[in-house]
């Protein structure tokens, strides 16, 4: 085991530190969440350009052939920008069910198209009816005449609004299966998030589509899916950090009863357990990474899970604490813990909650 | 010992129920319900209805339109206005202000604002807290300075709740700057269309304006302004801070939202069940729902006690009614985001949800949930954060 990075895993760190710290500023970050898009085309450019959207690609597509961790790096350093562009929708989610069961031709095309920022992508896969049940699809698609048709609705689908083309999941006479979209040709409805990101309600109308895999499809949802938490995990991580300096800071500065605040015993242990959970939280980050390409999907879930539920407990408990440690300034708009805080309760509640994940870890053979 | 409410109360309660249930417009009480805030004609128009049936300041003295209830009497009105979703009479006016001028006031500053306050014909908000005065607020730094039988005001207030509404505002001013802090304060009425205030408003993070930043730029207020005696301001602050003894706990609102809660959780399918059958959620509701049947027994009692006690003498154990209730406000929040599960996102300003066309996303109450969430948060950190009150409690009830 080894908790260093390599040298490349150092290259890719850094220029998303770099990219983050600079182009990330709360400021900036607040300018760009205003616009039409609710994020920025022209930092997407950029991202591109450093590799960072083909970063878990092919070298084959223009991508940089990296795995799990090098995606963990990228998560952490978003997680701490709050960074809003489509990269979860678009790479994590859309790029990696084409990577896992797409055609040669749609993994060639697709995911150089990615990997060069020219093609937005999203997962049309949640249901209203479905919770946390990756398997409850009521969206079907049919063939005629050699060309699927997909028809339903899909909801809070993470970028929907918009991508260029949607990764839908649907109900084929003998499973589920995946298949790409024209987005242009669904009717959507797009709305912002709690946490400042966009997601869009989605109707299928007898949309033509082409197959990625017309049965079989779950096993490849849970795999990427698995992946994605992971991603999240990390994310989170990093916004758990950022609050948790925040705080520390705070208590070193912020001045009543004619002390800093930081001298009061009782706020220093406050602080000391933020950072007790946010070990525990970035350790199970760890995990999940080290899990997320595991092939067998049993010991994967449980893995996922685990991390999960520790990361949503650590993220509530980390996010109420630098809130209350703060007072009344954390629950501005205008101050950057606040967002943190909404993101992290976004993250918690996506892919599964507590409860959810909790039962999947319950189920499975012990962890240890 | 007898541990349940008398005949009388039963029936005094039956008929407050009553009251608030059909006097009150259903489309605001739903709105409350929903998680939405009253718009200030729908504070305005519930306060007048309330206080037309002697119903809005019921613990005032009688003169001045209070009721001579009693301890019990004023819990059982409690709960029963805040379970009934109905907008509480304006704790600024209500809570506040008016026992303050009732108290301590002038006979021409009670007769001039009792009425006016009771009925909502003034919106009062409270100007005490600053950037650099928080939970130390004996060292505001807001100044009054008589010039020539009128006080010039300077300075700067913050977190001004709903000062957006306010025709006035009460506050917290230095007037002798080189006597002990807290004996150097004044408390003083301002009307907010003088010359020279102007108001921020700040947006919290539930995406809502609830605060604002308040200037005072040689803000020239008439000397008759001053509420008792100059520099006994603090006095006055701590009456008016230890008035709400009871009330704080907000039980009412936890019963309503875990109401709600359930009938919700009673619609959303989960695995084949209904959330409401899962046992995990079940247990984490019975949880809560037992801390908030203790906290009721606890403030009950405390209600008891209030009879031996002299009025607007903060009792400290209320502390304890603070901190529990505060946690449980926010603890019914949780459980609703937990219901609404993966529909916390979408997010619409509250303006666009009142009324519109379009179907929601998700459950019920979708929209409501995460914004309730956030905007919970500050209920352990405001009047009086969770940490000073377990100070108070520390030092005044365990003697350290
Ligand atoms: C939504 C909202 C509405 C408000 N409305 C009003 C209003 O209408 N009018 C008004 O005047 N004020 C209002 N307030 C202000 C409120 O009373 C203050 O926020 C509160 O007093 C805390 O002060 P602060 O925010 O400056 O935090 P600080 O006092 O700076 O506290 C920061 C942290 O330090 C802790 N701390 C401070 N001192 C100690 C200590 N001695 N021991 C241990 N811990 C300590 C606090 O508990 C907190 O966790 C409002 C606040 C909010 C958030």
């Amino acid at each position: 085991m080894d908790f260093d990075l390599n040298d490349d895993q150092r290259l890719i760190k850094d220029s998303v530190d770099r990219l983050v710290a600079d182009r990330y500023g709360f400021e900036q970050r607040r300018a760009v969440l205003t616009s039409l898009d609710g994020w920025s085309r022209e930092m997407w450019t950029q991202m591109a350009e450093l590799g960072l959207l083909g970063v878990s690609l092919d070298e084959t597509v223009g991508g940089f052939g990296g795995g799990p961790v090098e995606t963990m790096l990228i998560a952490e350093a978003f997680g701490r920008g709050l960074v809003v562009e489509p990269y979860f929708a678009t790479v994590v989610l859309g790029a990696n069910l084409i990577r896992h069961a797409g055609t040669p031709f749609q993994r060639s095309d697709y995911l150089t198209q990615v990997a060069q920022g020219r093609l937005l992508l999203a997962f049309a896969h949640h249901e209203r009816e479905a919770r946390y049940d990756l398997s409850n699809v009521q969206t079907t698609a049919h063939a005629h005449g050699g060309t699927w048709y997909v028809d339903g609705a899909k909801s809070l689908v993470l970028h929907g609004d918009c991508a260029d083309r949607l990764v839908v999941s649907a109900r084929t006479e003998t499973g589920i299966g995946l298949f790409v979209v024209d987005a242009g040709k669904t009717t959507r409805r797009g709305y912002v998030t709690q946490d400042g990101m966009r997601a869009a309600e989605i109707g299928f109308d007898h949309v033509e589509a082409e197959a990625v895999l017309t049965e079989d499809g779950l096993a490849v949802i849970h795999q990427v899916v698995d992946a994605a938490i992971a991603f999240l995990c990390a994310e989170a991580v990093g916004g758990m950090a950022e609050m948790h300096a925040s705080t520390v800071d705070y208590l070193k500065t912020r001045k009543q009863f004619g002390r800093v605040i930081g001298e009061f015993q009782v706020l220093q242990h406050r602080a000391v357990d933020m950072l007790v959970n946010l070990e525990q939280a970035r350790s199970m980050a760890l995990y999940a990474t080290m899990m997320a390409d595991e092939p067998d999907g049993e010991l994967r879930g449980a893995a996922i899970s685990a991390a999960k539920v520790q990361v949503n407990r650590s993220g509530r408990a980390i996010g109420q604490e630098a809130i209350q440690l703060h007072g009344g300034i954390a629950m501005t708009m205008e101050y950057k813990v606040g967002h943190y805080f909404k993101r992290m309760s976004m993250i918690e509640k996506l892919f599964g909650d507590t409860d959810s994940h909790l039962a999947r870890v319950a189920a499975a053979p012990s962890l240890l | 010992m007898d541990l349940s409410f008398t005949p009388e109360e039963r029936a005094f309660r039956d008929e407050l129920r009553e009251v608030f249930r059909t006097e009150i417009p259903d489309r605001i009480r739903r709105k409350l319900r929903s998680g939405l805030h009253p718009s200030r004609d729908e504070q305005v128009e519930t306060q007048q209805i309330l206080n037309a049936r002697g119903l809005a300041v019921p613990h005032w003295p009688v003169e001045w339109g209070g009721r001579d209830w009693s301890p019990v009497q004023i819990y059982l009105y409690q709960d029963e206005l805040q379970s009934a979703s109905v907008p509480y009479p304006l704790p600024f006016n209500c809570a506040m202000v008016g026992p303050v001028i009732a108290e301590f006031g002038s006979q021409a500053q009670k007769e001039r604002y009792l009425a006016r306050c009771a009925n909502l014909d003034d919106w009062w908000c409270q100007g005490f807290s600053e950037p650099g005065a928080g939970s130390d607020l004996a060292s505001l730094r807001t100044r009054a300075t008589l010039v020539d039988g009128a006080w010039v005001i300077n300075g700067q207030k913050a977190w001004t709740t709903l000062g957006q509404y306010a025709d006035w505002i009460f506050v917290l001013a230095r007037t002798d700057a080189v006597a002990k802090k807290q004996e150097g304060i004044s408390f003083i009425l301002v009307d907010m269309k003088t010359p020279g205030i102007t108001l921020r408003p700040i947006q919290t993070i539930d995406g809502g304006v609830e605060v604002n930043e308040v200037f005072f730029d040689d803000v020239v207020v008439p000397g008759e302004n001053l509420v008792g005696q100059v520099n006994k301001g603090w006095d006055y602050a701590k009456f008016l801070l230890g008035n709400e003894r009871t009330g704080i706990a907000r039980i009412g609102i936890s019963k309503a939202r875990l109401k709600r809660v359930r009938e919700l959780a009673a619609l959303e399918p989960v695995g084949g069940i209904r959330m409401l059958d899962d046992p995990r959620f079940r247990e984490r509701l019975a949880q809560v729902e037992i801390e908030l049947k203790a906290l009721e027994m606890t403030q009950l009692r405390m209600v008891a006690q209030e009879r031996g006690l002299a009025r607007g003498k903060p009792n400290p154990m209320s502390s304890v009614l603070k901190i529990k209730g505060s946690e449980l406000q926010q603890a019914t929040t949780e459980l609703m985001l937990d219901v609404v599960g993966p529909y916390v996102a979408p997010f619409f300003p509250e303006a666009e949800l009142e009324g519109r066309n379009e179907p929601g996303i998700g459950p019920e109450d979708a929209a409501t949930a995460a914004p309730m969430y956030f905007n919970m948060r500050k209920v352990s950190i405001y009047g009086g954060s969770n940490e000073i009150q377990r100070n108070i409690l520390a030092k005044a009830v365990l003697g350290f």
